[in-house]
């Protein structure tokens, strides 16, 4: 009705402090409809867009290009044109940033947990009927969910982990040396921390995995949300694995970064550090020469019987390039200029997806 | 991941290692005591900074062992050790003490490989505190990493931060070789993200700390925080430079500083010792013998004066290379 909606700088993950507006894609007194790109903010981590969660009329933009901003801080406001503007001015004069505290946060925590001889790291955030599990792909951790999670977590009960052998889970993975592997570790994990049922949401070779857990443990999965998932029978780009196991320094590992992206600039050295980093870990080379071998030879899985599943898939993807279409029930989309990480460059698309199968 | 300071990262390094490998023992003067002779377990200081505390406590006295002062003695211990097949730690509690049991390190352990055709090796370790900021005068003080590089078969590790010290002493125990491990006293409050899992780091990889096309400036140990810090002053007036930390000075990586020359064609090098037979002026000859067509301007040297390292603190404070000192080069460089 006359509601006045904020924009805040957004926290993308839980080391994100402070954002800088590069660029506004909408002016005062434009029209946006929900999911619509808003602007651009760059982190020490990434440079992504952030989306509108509502539709409504830009009434003012508080914040300026190349200004930084803490998380929380009012950046936008969204309203309908009827509101007088005293009023707008009013709510931007008497905005209260909430800055939580370094130290007790209320927001959301690593946690680990000992499941199936493995130690699990995991973020839990949220509550509600509904549990959703965010399992990522070959190299990734449970950060690459951070733009997608607290969406969710205003509805649901979310729970992001690091598979075994990435993160700061376990590395050493035993006698696990596939996505069937890893999907009993899941398994394990999810009955360890009480869950029995989740919309399980995967990402490449996250997606292979949730489609094992499928097919092993139908009982345990409400839902299936797949982004460029292995295990559809789509040939994964075994350069792409190879290289990225092979570089040793950010020199040689920003080209491959970059090539899971449709837009390469959105990678900063600091995320290409990151990966380097996590690789030198102990025992890390083993698992990603383990897993790739397994991801090479990925196969087709059939669409598991009562359990709707959702496929969503940059038409850019050069990493798992997609299918022209899937069959029925497979319900697909095709994610057009989107590359191989769709919950980082189409956030919007997925948490409505996932959302949708939270309702349905 | 967590909040680590370099002197945790060390210690962590070491205990890590210690779990591993049961062949890996520490020694030295206080490492298990450390200030004043504390008496039991629990009170166990660890190394009159602290920084092997702990250990005492988790190894016991077989691995963990306080000696008598003679650095002779513990180095040639631990070469004895290492070449029948331990794989010891032993620490030189100042890297200025060196010259009462260099014999074992350069003309024992570091040439056991080549002498026994290979038969024989020196897998050791040899930590010690280098450099000067905390005012302990001249004898203190010093860095002296120029001598050790000079010697064939030492590799000497000049870790300039929490994250690089961690991997770099894990590499250090793992390698074979004899190793020279020079921990900058003045850096060991310094903190930043480590991962609490063991990981390693190569020797002869060098870090690219900042990425520049202005001038390459190259730095070693604490005087890396110093020109990251001259970085951001120099950053204000659109001047962006390319920072390299070596992280070894022996083995080197060369490569990585010629191809930085080649993209800016400016050099400033910051290194903390006197400027004769320095890793200054021993950079500044190989980017003028192989990369010297790429060079617009003369290499500038930021080093300490050909002074003992003064115990006034205003003279100390004049001594270090400074924050204004780099930035001063760079903007000369760029002229």
């Amino acid at each position: 009705m006359s509601a006045i909606l904020p924009i805040v700088m957004p926290k993308w993950g839980l080391a994100m402090e402070e954002g800088r507006i590069l660029e506004w894609h909408a002016a005062e007194g434009a029209e946006i409809a929900r999911g619509q790109d808003l602007v651009d903010i760059e982190t020490t981590k990434i440079t992504n867009t952030l989306q509108a969660t509502d539709g409504g009329t830009v009434r003012r933009l508080v914040g300026s290009v190349d200004e930084v901003y803490p998380c929380g801080a009012l950046i936008a406001v969204l309203a309908e044109p009827d509101v007088p503007d005293a009023d707008i001015n009013a709510f931007v004069d008497s905005f209260v940033v909430v800055v939580p505290e370094t130290e007790d946060d209320t927001g959301p925590e690593f946690k680990t947990l000992e499941a199936g001889g493995l130690r699990f790291r995991y973020v839990e955030e949220g509550e509600g009927q509904e549990t959703v599990l965010f399992l990522h792909g070959f190299g990734g951790d449970l950060l690459n969910w951070m733009f997608v999670q607290p969406d969710l977590a205003a509805s649901a009960r979310t729970i992001a982990l690091d598979l075994p052998g990435h993160g700061a889970s376990s590395k050493d993975l035993g006698d696990i040396k596939d996505m069937e592997g890893l999907a009993r570790a899941v398994a394990a994990f999810l009955t360890a921390a009480g869950i029995e049922k989740a919309h399980v949401v995967g990402h490449s070779m996250g997606g292979g995995v949730a489609l094992a857990l499928a097919k092993a443990e139908p009982a345990r999965v409400a839902s299936l949300t797949l982004l460029a998932p292995a295990g559809l029978g789509a040939l994964v780009n075994t350069q792409f694995l190879a290289d990225f196991i092979a570089a040793k320094r950010r020199r040689q590992m920003t080209p491959v970064a970059e090539a899971l992206f449709a837009d390469p600039s959105v990678v900063s050295t600091e995320m290409v550090e990151e990966i380097i980093r996590f690789k030198r870990l102990d025992g890390v080379e083993e698992v990603l020469k383990t897993l790739a071998a397994a991801l090479a030879d990925a196969g087709r899985a059939e669409a598991p019987a009562g359990i709707p599943v959702r496929v969503l898939w940059g038409s850019e993807d050069k990493i798992v390039p997609p299918p022209a279409d899937l069959p029925a029930p497979f319900a697909f989309t095709r994610i057009e200029g989107v590359g191989h990480m769709p919950h980082m460059e189409a956030v919007a698309a997925v948490t409505e997806a996932i959302a949708a199968q939270i309702r349905s | 991941m967590t909040k680590k300071s370099y002197r945790q990262a060390v210690n962590e390094a070491i205990a890590q290692e210690m779990r591993r490998d049961p062949t890996v023992l520490i020694m030295g003067e206080d490492i298990a005591g450390g200030q004043g002779g504390t008496a039991g377990v629990e009170d166990a200081f660890g190394g009159v900074l602290g920084v092997t505390k702990g250990l005492y406590g988790e190894f016991g006295p077989e691995r963990v062992i306080d000696t008598p002062i003679t650095e002779s003695a513990i180095m040639g211990m631990a070469t004895g050790a290492a070449n029948t097949g331990l794989r010891p730690v032993a620490e030189l509690m100042f890297v200025d003490f060196f010259g009462v049991c260099f014999d074992a390190i350069y003309n024992q352990a570091a040439k056991v490989r080549y002498m026994f055709g290979g038969k024989a090796k020196t897998p050791m370790v040899v930590r010690t505190m280098i450099g000067a900021g905390l005012n302990a005068a001249a004898q203190h003080s010093q860095t002296l990493h120029p001598v050790f590089t000079h010697v064939p078969g030492l590799k000497v590790v000049m870790p300039s931060g929490p994250y690089d010290a961690k991997g770099l002493l894990i590499a250090a125990i793992r390698d074979d070789d004899p190793v020279m491990f020079l921990e900058h006293k003045a850096l060991y409050d310094m903190e930043e993200d480590v991962p609490d899992d063991p990981y390693t780091i190569p020797f002869g990889e060098a870090n690219f700390v900042l990425e520049g096309d202005d001038a390459t400036v190259v730095a070693l140990s604490r005087m890396v925080q110093t020109a990251k810090s001259a970085a951001s002053g120099l950053a204000k007036d659109g001047i962006e430079i390319e920072l390299i930390d070596p992280r070894t000075t022996s083995p080197f990586d060369e490569e990585s500083i010629l191809e930085s020359v080649e993209r800016t064609g400016r050099l400033v090098i910051v290194d903390e010792s006197p400027p004769r037979c320095s890793m200054a002026s021993d950079i500044a000859a190989l980017v003028a013998t192989k990369g010297f067509k790429h060079l617009k301007a003369p290499v500038e040297i930021v080093t300490a004066p050909h002074t003992p390292v003064p115990f006034a603190p205003s003279l100390e404070q004049a001594y270090i290379p400074s924050e204004e000192k780099v930035d001063a080069a760079v903007r000369r460089v760029m002229s």
